[in-house]
């Protein structure tokens, strides 16, 4: 086992500040270049953010993005750079598969934290609607381990759809409750007018759709979208110069596991979760039970359920009775994907680990409206790459 | 003495064509690796030996992909699982003349080798599969 702690000196202060945010509606975007749409997050932030100038302030940028297959379009850090006038920095595309951007925003972070650039702008952008789920099903199933899962067939519901199994059976988790997850993720995004779906969709429904990979539905998956988002990063001493608002980030954390989920030691949790988020509870100096709301990755149902043991807001196993408590509600104790997730805001997997901070910069600077959980002082977001070879946790908190 | 195969997956490949399931054990710490990996990821050697492993074993968890990629979607809907052999080691792949209802979490599954053929460039290794 690697042993990920370090010394640190920075526990329980700003690692840096959000001054800005921005995101493109997530849905179908037809005849939009992914560059394109990634124009609509820049415009949102830079509109934001109007003490900033872009080409003055912005040292570097550091983009998520997962595959050259869908647009033909690799070199995304240069060519995002280029279209939304910014040519002439530093710029650079970071991959870990649906993880990308969470992993820019960890780099971003890096940048900032080093002093070599006060201010750094993070996003991410995937173009994916424009292509066939046997397309969009084989080019995601990149991220997973190629000579012995996709070799032998394995997508990537089929990933998760093993851990669910082992779940149920290990736990008694069963089908209803991680249904459930798609029917409170669905209610959310019906309050967010940049979500992909913006309806309610009953159990009944979900329960009632085909199986992708038994036992994941078509409902417990989350959406082919194309979308981006981005947030600009400062130096916490200078954030007051440009908003009266920031949002700190106070914990950052990423790990990794075995690609393939055979050679992992357990197939019922994620162990990179649990290491990146160990590392952020620790720089943020708080515990679990300390976070008002949280964004995780529900690329399937039973990844957000899974995620709550692993991030320690219930006990190993109690996944499904947290989840039935109603505590993961809005309205509940910890609110959770309150935007929605990508199981009804969508999934634009590039896009995916910054959209989750523009909603924690959102919530923390109460501007959610329908969806706004009250008094928040602590967010946390967390940004699985492929069946969770890479996790990056992040902890955010209101400026006081 | 003669120098040992490459310690690669093509070589793990190559063996399972030959009916043969074969895991790199190290020398130096005696961890062994299903399948072989570059350097020992416990000791940092790269000092291996082949060793035969029995392919019987147990599965780990498993389902029923219906959504396949579309290289595969004419075998879908079809049955895939994570598979344990002795020593914890584990591989996963299709699990072949097995009903939904037959599967169960424990079960004991067998390797078959060598069951599909392949007609791509690359990789031109064969896939295995697992029987009851």
């Amino acid at each position: 086992m690697v042993n990920i702690e370090g010394t640190w000196r920075l526990k329980g202060k700003p690692l840096v500040s959000i001054i800005s945010a921005g995101m493109s509606k997530f849905g179908k975007h037809e005849g939009l270049l992914g560059r394109e749409i990634f124009g609509q997050a820049a415009y949102e932030a830079f509109s934001r953010c109007p003490k900033l100038e872009p080409k003055k302030d912005v040292k570097a940028m550091f983009i998520g993005h997962m595959g050259e297959s869908y647009e033909h379009q690799g070199h995304m850090g240069a060519t995002l750079a280029d279209w939304i006038g910014l040519s002439g920095i530093a710029a650079t595309r970071i991959e870990a598969a649906c993880g990308s951007s969470g992993a820019a925003l960890r780099t971003g972070i890096y940048a900032v934290l080093s002093g070599l650039s006060d201010i750094v702008i993070v996003g991410g952008v995937e173009k994916m609607t424009h292509r066939t789920t046997a397309e969009v099903t084989e080019y995601l199933a990149m991220a997973a381990d190629y000579p012995f899962e996709q070799f032998h067939g394995i997508t990537f519901p089929g990933l998760f759809a093993m851990m669910a199994t082992a779940h149920m059976h290990t736990y008694g988790t069963t089908e209803t409750q991680i249904a459930k997850i798609a029917v409170k993720n669905h209610h959310h995004g019906s309050l967010n007018p940049k979500a992909h779906m913006q309806k309610e969709v009953p159990l009944e429904t979900v329960l009632g759709s085909k199986y992708v990979a038994w036992p994941l539905k078509l409902y417990d998956c989350s959406l082919i979208t194309d979308g981006a988002s981005c947030v600009i990063l400062s130096k916490p001493e200078i954030a007051k110069k440009y908003t009266d608002q920031p949002v700190h980030i106070i914990g950052s954390g990423q790990a990794t596991d075995a690609i393939g989920l055979y050679e992992r030691k357990s197939v019922t949790s994620l162990q990179s979760t649990k290491l990146a988020a160990k590392t952020a509870f620790d720089m943020a100096q708080i515990i679990p039970d300390k976070v008002n709301l949280a964004e995780l990755h529900d690329c399937f149902t039973i990844a957000e359920l899974i995620s709550y043991e692993d991030l320690g807001f219930c006990n190993v196993g109690e996944g499904g009775k947290l989840l039935d408590s109603g505590a993961t509600s809005l309205g509940g104790r910890i609110p959770v994907n309150t935007s929605g997730g990508l199981k009804a805001k969508g999934h634009p997997v590039g896009a995916t680990g910054t959209a989750q901070a523009y909603e924690m910069y959102l919530q923390l600077t109460d501007q959610a409206e329908r969806r706004q959980v009250k008094d928040a002082q602590i967010g946390l977001t967390q940004n699985i790459g492929g069946s969770g070879a890479t996790a990056a946790v992040h902890i955010y908190r209101r400026d006081q | 003495m003669s120098t040992p195969e490459p310690f690669t997956v093509e070589q793990f490949y190559k063996f399972l064509s030959q009916g043969k399931l074969m895991a790199g054990k190290c020398v130096k710490c005696g961890k062994i690796h299903l399948p072989p990996r570059p350097l020992c990821d416990n000791c940092y050697s790269k000092l291996f030996e082949w060793m035969p492993v029995n392919g019987k074993g147990k599965l780990v968890t498993y389902t029923v992909i219906n959504v396949a990629p579309a290289q595969f979607q004419a075998l879908a809907p079809y049955a895939v699982g994570i598979v344990e052999f002795e020593n914890g080691l584990r591989i996963p792949g299709m699990l072949q003349d097995v009903t939904q209802q037959d599967l169960r979490i424990g079960m004991e599954l067998t390797l078959d080798f060598g069951t599909c053929s392949t007609s791509q460039q690359w990789p031109q290794w064969q896939r295995y599969c697992f029987k009851k």
